[in-house]
């Protein structure tokens, strides 16, 4: 144990030594008597929480800001005065602005509502196995099915024409990529935001029922509120986070369940198994543990620290999921354990919206992807696979297999 | 017999994350416009009680909660 003031500030994002698990690093923050501090690339300093309780208690806290414009918002790089003036959308927004923008728009990612498309997303899964085992052995199952299964279900929902799926694919992916500065990521997110105000303009003189983007043209004109930016910015947040971390998921969610045949075998011998082993798989891989990020907006004692007014936190998801108290062996991958208490999602009243389409989409991916090819196996060495290590979303760049 | 429990729902700090309708759908429902929790049976006792805790627990927003009346 070493006082606060006597603790270096190590370096952050820390590096993986395993693709499979969280930084070294993480247990010895967590190992600490109290929250610590680390150097942010800008070179400024955020405090990070690592354990269960504390990073769920600080999610659910409000005084806890999500507003990345905010100066003390523990930012991984520089951002230029045109990112800080943009409109940061439901993700960005806090009390009490975020309530009624979220509500505007969780009815259409109910339970029920996800259990409804259950049929058309086995119908996508089944179409895109139909083709990946037409084409050549091996093939790359990010390109066969990760990435497009996930683009198309989110396409159909929101009415996005998926013959543009190139298009928002490789916007997306280079938005996601912090690697190569700001300016890449700006001209992806200036393109995408352009191709969606045309798209929506589109829809504007007839919008339909049959699409969500539709159906809040028309809600909001109802209720008065229409307002296109800021269906602009959702739409953005939908499409980008709808399908770039399901095909992350489904893509790692693959290698670790062939890595580990006994827990395939017991999935594939109870179907009812399928779901607690995606809640574990989210568990295992948090990859999306920055969505944590806040400033604080008081003086806020968490962690065995005062966090002053301005300073900022990171709620290390994927140390809190690996977090012995709360998960017992937690480095290992155990579809039995009941993990649904994980923090992969986020906690509070920004967990993730499309919680229930990733759960929906994945089940059925994974049970139809084993069933349909038993003899699925990864045509690489582990150490051979290029896994996105310098993106927001963990994931792997492509998956050879073959059959 | 062990007393039975009751599920308090507050609708203006729900998320609409469906936790608690994926723990047991006999208890939990969602509002079709809002997202929002309905509770389907109020008084809970036995496998429903348990089930209503671990829905407390994993519930995002804090809006669900147990008492004794
Ligand atoms: C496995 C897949 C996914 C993971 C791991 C994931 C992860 C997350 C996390 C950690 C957050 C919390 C952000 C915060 O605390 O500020 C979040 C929020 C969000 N996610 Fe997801 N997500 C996934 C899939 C999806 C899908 C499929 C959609 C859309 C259809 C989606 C849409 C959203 C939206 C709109 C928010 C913002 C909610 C709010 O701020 O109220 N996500 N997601
Ligand atoms: S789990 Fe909590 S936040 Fe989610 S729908 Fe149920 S009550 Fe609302």
């Amino acid at each position: 144990m070493t006082e606060l003031a006597d603790r270096p500030t190590p370096d952050f994002p820390m590096k993986r030594t395993c693709p499979f698990d969280p930084p070294p690093g993480y247990q010895e923050l967590r190992d600490q008597p109290t929250a610590s501090r680390v150097t942010l690339p800008t070179g400024k300093q955020s405090w990070v929480l690592t354990k269960h309780t504390e990073v769920r208690s600080m999610l659910a806290d409000t005084r806890f800001s999500s507003d990345r414009r905010l100066p003390g918002f523990p930012l991984l790089t520089e951002t230029s005065k045109k990112f800080m003036e943009a409109d940061p959308g439901l993700i960005g927004m806090d009390p009490p602005d975020h309530g009624p923008a979220r509500r505007a728009v969780v009815g259409e990612f109910t339970v029920k509502r996800m259990q409804a498309l259950q049929p058309r997303i086995q119908e996508i899964v089944d179409t895109f196995i139909d083709e990946m085992l037409a084409g050549p052995n091996p093939a790359d199952l990010v390109e066969a099915l990760a990435l497009p299964v996930p683009s198309l279900v989110i396409c159909e929902l929101l009415g996005v024409p998926y013959a543009d799926h190139e298009f928002f694919q490789s916007r997306s992916a280079k938005l996601l990529n912090t690697a190569d500065g700001i300016e890449p990521r700006e001209k992806a997110a200036d393109e995408l935001e352009a191709y969606l105000t045309d798209l929506i303009m589109a829809k504007e003189p007839s919008p339909s029922e049959e699409d969500l983007l539709g159906r809040q043209i028309i809600k909001q004109r109802e209720e008065g509120t229409y307002d296109r930016k800021a269906l602009v910015s959702l739409a953005f947040l939908l499409l980008l986070a709808g399908h770039e971390t399901t095909a992350n998921m489904i893509s790692l969610g693959t290698i670790a369940f062939l890595r580990n045949p006994e827990q395939l075998a017991a999935v594939k011998a109870d179907p009812g198994k399928t779901l607690p082993a995606v809640e574990e798989l989210l568990r295992y891989f948090t990859i999306a543990e920055l969505a944590g990020s806040r400033v604080a907006t008081e003086d806020i004692e968490i962690g065995g620290v005062l966090i002053r007014a301005g300073e900022g936190v990171i709620g290390l998801a994927h140390a809190a999921n690996r977090d012995p108290n709360a998960f017992a062996d937690p480095d290992s991958l155990d579809i039995d354990r009941g993990a649904r208490h994980h923090v992969a999602f986020g906690y509070g009243p920004h967990q993730c919206l499309g919680q229930n389409l990733a759960r929906m989409e994945l089940q059925i991916v994974f049970d139809t992807l084993f069933r349909r090819v038993p003899t699925l196996r990864v045509e690489a060495e582990f150490d051979e696979l290029s896994f996105k290590d310098s993106t927001i979303i963990f994931g792997v760049r492509e998956l050879p297999v073959a059959w | 017999m062990v007393k039975d429990m009751r599920i308090n729902a507050d609708r203006d700090v729900c998320v609409g994350a469906g936790q608690c309708v994926l723990t047991d759908d006999a208890i939990f429902d969602q509002d079709d416009a809002e997202g929002t929790v309905v509770v389907l049976s109020e008084h809970v006792d036995g496998e429903a009680l348990e089930h209503a805790r671990t829905a407390v627990d994993i519930c995002p927003s804090g809006a669900l909660s147990l008492s004794d009346d």
